[in-house]
C-alpha cells in the first residue's frame, strides 16, 4: 500500500511504479484464466499493450462467461445527475455497505477509476440507457442516497461483456490475444516459488496440456454454487482459486456470501439454478407480506389473493424497519428481514416468498413506463412463474449470488504467490462483507481494464530476463500434469452408484441450512462434520458414466465438487471463527435486540487469510488487519 | 407428466449420430426444459439395472437464465422449442402435454458442425466477430462518456440490435443456415452509435465475407430468423445492412 493521503495513493503509485518497455512486453506471456468481465477487459488491454496473453474459458466462447447474466447496472461516481455524488461518496459507502471489513485504499481506487470505465464503455459502442437530450441516464441502487448506477435496460452485464468481448476479439484478430475455448483450468503450476503456469483439460478430446506464462492471472468468479441452487451459471465454480489456495495462495474471508434479496422461490426438488430479479426493481417495487398470520395463511393455501388485502392488512417491512432508506436498503440486509418475516409465519407462496408489488408505481407512472424499464425482467418473470407482474404481485425470496471472499490479493492484485494475481470476483479485495449493488460490474472492469495492467508490470519487469519456458522439460509441469491425470483416474475407479448432481445437492442443502443466512457455532460445528462425511462419500460412491478422452460433462462436474466438498469446510471454519455478525456473515448469537448485525470491531476488524495446511487438516488462519484513516467507523445504519 | 423423448445421439464429429426414445415419468410441469434433461441424465446415470452407468445426452447450457446464449436444441421442428421469444432453458414444461412425444436434436447447419449429442460448434460466430465486430478504441482512449450526446431513438435502436445473444437459432431456422440477421444486428448496433460510424462500412464487409467464408448461406428474406429469435431482433436490421452497406457495392 503506497503511502500518503488516500486520495493520491493510486496517482503517486502509477508515478512511480515500474514498467516494462514495449520491445520487451513482446517477450512476456500472460495466461488469464477466465473471460468474464475482469477476464475479458485485462486480456483485451493486456494484448492491447504488446503482451502475449493466453485466455481461456470452459465454455464455447469467451461471451458466455456469468458476467453477462449481470442485469440492473453498473456504479461510478460521475455526478451526472448532480445530486452529491463525488469519488469520495462512492468510496465511503462501498465501506459502509462492506460493514467496515474492506481495504480502504483498494475501494478508493476503486471509486477513482469507476468513472473511467464509464467512458471507456461508452465508446466501445455499450448503449446505456439515455434521456431525450442524448445524455446517459442513471437509477438508483441500495445502500446510496444518489442516483449512480448505468444501466442498459436489464442487461447491463451483457452490454458490458459484450463490449469487453469486442476489444478481445480484436486483439485476438490482431494476434495478442489466443484463445482456447472449451479449455477448463486443472492446475496450477509453480516453478520456484513462483507461478508459471497451468495445467489444462481440453473439454472436447480429454487432453491434458500445459500452458506456461511469466505471469497467471485468476479471473474465474465466485464459489456460489458450493450451495448447489445459486444465480450462477451451471458451470461457475471456484477450482481455479481453489487449486490456487492449495498450492498456496491464501484465501481471505471465504464465508463472506451474499444472500440476494430478490430472486424467483425455489419451485421444487428438479430445479437446477436460481433466477434472479435485479435490485434495480426496489426504484420501483415495495416489498410487503400481510400483516395477518391468518391472512398469510389463506394466501398460502389458495383462498386469497394478494390483491385483496387492502393497504391496513400488509405490512410493508423494509420501509416501517428501515424509513431512511425503505425499500432500498442493502441486500444483506433485506434478506434477513424477509427470512425474518418468513421464519415468524407470514411468508406466501410455499411459505418461502414475500412479494415485491409494483402497483403503485404503474398507478403513478404507467404500465408503459414500467415496461420500459423493466420489460425484460417482467417478460422472464412470467415465463418461469406463468402469472403476470403487471397484475399480480412478484413473489420473491433470497439466494445465493456473490461471494464477497477470495483469492487474498494485496494492493497489486497479487495473491501470496509471486506472479499469480487475482481479479474480480475471485478475489477478496473490495466489497467487505457485503457487496453494494451494481459494484461487481465496477470491480470486474476496474481491476481488468485500470488496475491490473498497472500493477502486473511491476512485476512483470523483474521477468524481462526469464525465457520461455518448454513446458516438456521442466519437472513442475509433468508432475502437476500426472497430479491432474491421478486425480481423473480415481474418480472413474471410485465406480459408485451416486451421480455428481445427488452429491451436489445435499452439500447445497447441508451448506444452506448451516452455513446460510443465519449461522450459529453449534450449527456450524455441525455442518463441518456432515461436510466431511459427505466428502468421504463422494470418493467411495460417486459414478462417473462416459470416458476421459471425450466430451463428458458427469466428469468435469465431478472435478468441480470434489473442490467445493472441501470449499464448503473451510467456509464453515472461517465463519465459526468470526465471533460477530458482519454484513452477510450473520451469527445468531450476535445481534442488537432489534435483530440487527452486531460487530465486533475490537477483536475482527481484520480480514482472514487462511492456508493450506493439508485436506483433512483445519487451516491455519493469518490476520491482516484493518485500519480506517479516511472514513470514521460507525455502526450501519439505514434507518 | 409422462414423456416419449427421441433424442439425437452422435459419440463424437466424426461418428454416425441417430435417435434413441425415452421414457422419462413424473416430471413437473414447473421445471424448466432443461431441467427435464437433467431428469432423463439422471435416469441414464442411476440406472440400477445396468452395471454399467449408461453417457448421459450430453447439451450446451450455462446461465439457465436466458442470457448467455449457450442453450441450443431443435424441439420438435422449432428452434429453442414451442413459445415465443425464448430460449430452451427459459422453455417450460406446462408448454407440453402429459403424455407427448418430444423430438430434441442439435442446431443443424454446416456452420455449427455436431460435436457430440446436442452439441455444436458455434466457433464461427466468434470468428465472424473477429473479422471486425468492434470498435477499435484501446484501453484509456476515451473521452467523457457525456461529451457525445446520442438521441435517445438512436440509443434504444442499437440496443435492440444489442440484444443479440449469439445462440445461432437464427442459422438454425434458416432454410439457407444463412447467418445475416447474426450479422445484421452487430452492424446496426455499432453503426447507429456514432464512436462505431467511421468503420462501419469496412465492419460490415469484412463481416459479410468472413460469413461467407465459413459456409453460411445467404439471405433470401424469408424471415424465419426473425420469428424463432429469442430476443425478437428485427429483420429490419438486414434491411439497414442491404440498403445501407452492401447496395454500395453492386451499384457504382
Amino acid at each position: 500500500m503506497p503511502a500518503g493521503p488516500i486520495a493520491e495513493k493510486w496517482t503517486k503509485y502509477k508515478a512511480e511504479q515500474d514498467l516494462v518497455n514495449p520491445a520487451n512486453k513482446r517477450k512476456l506471456d500472460i495466461i488469464v484464466v477466465g473471460t468474464g468481465l475482469g477476464g475479458a477487459a485485462a486480456a483485451a488491454s493486456l494484448g492491447e499493450l504488446g503482451f502475449k496473453v493466453k485466455n481461456f474459458c470452459y465454455s464455447d466462447s469467451p461471451r458466455r462467461a456469468h458476467s453477462i447474466a449481470a442485469q440492473g447496472g453498473i456504479n461510478a461516481a460521475k455526478n451526472y445527475q448532480n445530486d452529491g455524488d463525488s469519488i469520495y461518496r462512492l468510496f465511503y459507502d462501498t465501506v459502509k455497505g462492506g460493514d467496515y471489513r474492506a481495504r480502504e485504499g483498494n475501494v478508493y481506487r476503486l471509486a477513482e477509476v469507476s468513472n473511467d470505465i464509464i467512458d471507456q464503455c461508452v465508446t466501445q459502442g455499450v448503449p446505456f440507457a439515455r434521456d431525450y437530450g442524448g445524455y446517459l441516464d442513471n437509477r438508483s441502487f441500495g445502500g446510496a442516497l444518489v442516483s449512480r448506477t448505468f444501466y442498459a435496460r436489464g442487461q447491463t452485464g451483457q452490454q458490458l461483456l459484450l463490449g469487453a468481448y469486442g476489444a478481445l476479439n480484436r486483439q485476438i484478430a490482431a494476434g495478442n490475444v489466443t484463445m482456447h475455448v472449451r479449455t477448463e483450468m486443472m492446475d496450477l503450476v509453480v516453478v520456484d516459488g513462483k507461478a508459471r503456469g497451468i495445467i489444462t483439460r481440453d473439454l472436447i478430446t480429454g487432453e491434458l496440456n500445459s500452458h506456461f506464462g511469466h505471469a497467471v492471472v485468476l479471473a474465474t468468479g465466485g464459489y456460489g454454487n458450493v450451495f448447489f441452487l445459486s444465480t450462477n451459471a451451471m458451470g461457475s465454480n471456484g477450482s481455479a482459486s481453489y487449486k490456487a489456495y492449495k498450492k498456496g495462495a491464501m484465501f481471505a474471508n471465504p464465508s463472506f456470501v451474499q444472500i440476494h434479496p430478490t430472486c424467483i422461490p425455489v419451485h421444487g426438488d428438479a430445479q437446477s439454478k436460481l433466477t434472479l430479479m435485479s435490485e434495480s426493481l426496489r426504484n420501483d417495487g415495495r416489498i410487503w407480506v400481510p400483516k395477518e398470520k391468518e391472512d398469510a395463511d389463506k394466501i398460502r393455501k389458495g383462498e386469497l389473493s394478494p390483491l385483496d388485502l387492502p393497504e391496513e392488512k400488509r405490512d410493508y417491512y423494509l420501509e416501517r424497519r428501515y424509513p431512511a432508506f425503505g425499500n432500498l436498503v442493502p441486500r444483506d440486509v433485506a434478506s434477513r428481514a424477509a427470512k425474518e418475516r418468513c421464519d415468524a409465519g407470514y411468508g406466501v407462496g410455499s411459505g418461502q416468498a414475500v412479494y415485491l408489488d409494483f402497483a403503485d408505481a404503474i398507478g403513478r407512472l404507467g404500465k408503459a413506463a414500467i415496461e420500459a424499464r423493466y420489460g425484460n425482467l417482467f417478460q422472464m418473470y412470467e415465463k418461469i412463474v406463468d402469472t403476470n407482474p403487471y397484475e399480480l404481485p412478484m413473489m420473491i425470496y433470497p439466494a445465493i449470488h456473490y461471494t464477497m471472499g477470495g483469492t487474498w490479493v494485496d494492493y497489486e492484485l497479487q495473491t501470496t504467490i509471486p506472479g499469480l494475481f487475482s481479479i474480480g470476483e475471485a478475489n477478496f479485495s473490495d466489497h467487505g462483507a457485503n457487496r453494494l449493488g451494481a459494484s461487481a460490474l465496477m470491480q470486474g472492469l476496474a481491476d481488468g481494464y485500470f488496475v491490473l495492467p498497472y500493477t502486473i508490470q511491476r512485476y512483470l519487469a523483474d521477468q524481462i530476463g526469464v525465457a520461455r519456458m518448454n513446458t516438456d522439460e521442466v519437472p513442475e509441469f509433468n508432475t502437476v500434469k500426472k497430479d491432474t491425470k491421478t486425480l481423473i483416474d480415481k474418480l472413474f475407479a471410485v465406480k459408485g452408484k451416486r451421480s455428481v448432481d445427488s452429491i451436489h445437492k445435499e452439500l447445497g442443502h447441508i451448506m444452506w441450512n448451516h452455513v446460510g443466512m443465519g449461522r450459529t457455532a453449534e450449527g456450524l460445528k455441525e455442518g463441518i462434520e456432515m461436510i466431511k462425511k459427505l466428502r468421504k462419500e463422494f470418493w467411495e460412491d460417486v459414478r462417473i458414466p462416459g470416458k476421459e478422452n471425450s466430451i463428458n460433462p458427469e466428469l468435469e462436474k465431478a472435478c468441480r465438487l470434489a473442490d467445493f466438498l472441501e470449499l464448503g469446510e473451510l467456509m464453515a471454519q472461517d465463519a465459526l471463527h468470526r465471533n460477530e455478525s458482519c454484513g452477510g456473515h450473520f451469527r445468531e448469537e450476535y445481534k442488537t435486540p432489534e435483530g440487527e448485525a452486531l460487530r465486533d470491531d475490537k477483536n475482527f476488524m481484520y480480514v482472514a487469510a487462511w492456508e493450506f495446511q493439508g485436506t483433512e487438516n483445519p487451516a491455519k488462519l493469518h490476520k491482516e488487519s484493518l485500519s480506517y484513516e479516511a472514513i470514521e467507523v460507525k455502526t450501519r445504519n439505514y434507518k | 407428466m409422462d414423456l416419449t423423448l427421441k433424442v439425437w445421439r452422435q459419440e463424437n464429429a466424426k461418428a454416425k449420430g441417430k435417435f434413441e426414445k425415452y421414457q422419462i415419468k413424473n416430471i413437473s410441469p414447473d421445471s424448466s426444459f432443461l431441467e427435464m434433461i437433467d431428469a432423463l441424465n439422471e435416469q441414464l446415470i442411476q440406472d440400477d439395472k445396468d452395471p454399467v452407468a449408461k453417457e448421459p445426452v450430453a447439451f450446451d447450457h450455462d446461465c439457465r437464465e436466458g442470457i448467455c446464449g449457450m442453450c441450443s436444441l431443435y424441439i420438435n421442428g422449432r428452434a429453442h422449442g414451442p413459445d415465443e421469444e425464448i430460449t430452451t432453458c427459459q422453455l417450460h414444461m406446462r408448454k407440453f402435454k402429459d403424455g407427448d412425444t418430444i423430438v430434441i436434436e442439435p442446431w443443424r447447419a454446416n456452420g455449427f458442425p455436431v460435436i457430440k449429442d446436442l452439441m455444436v460448434d458455434r466457433q464461427a460466430f466468434d470468428k465472424i466477430l473477429q473479422s471486425g465486430g468492434f470498435i477499435s478504441a484501446n484501453t484509456g482512449n476515451a473521452p467523457d462518456a457525456n461529451a457525445i450526446p446520442i438521441g435517445k431513438d438512436k440509443a434504444e435502436e442499437a440496443m435492440d440490435a444489442a440484444s443479440c445473444i449469439g445462440c445461432g437459432a437464427c442459422v438454425a431456422t434458416c432454410k439457407n443456415s444463412s447467418a445475416m440477421l447474426f450479422v445484421a444486428s452487430k452492424v446496426s448496433q455499432l453503426a447507429l452509435l456514432p464512436q462505431g460510424k467511421h468503420e462501419s462500412v469496412k465492419r460490415a464487409h469484412a463481416m459479410i465475407a468472413k460469413m461467407d467464408e465459413l459456409g453460411f448461406g445467404h439471405c433470401t428474406n424469408t424471415g424465419a430468423c426473425e420469428v424463432e429469435c429469442p430476443k425478437g431482433i428485427s429483420l429490419d436490421h438486414i434491411a439497414r445492412l442491404n440498403r445501407e452497406f452492401l447496395a454500395a457495392n453492386l451499384m457504382p
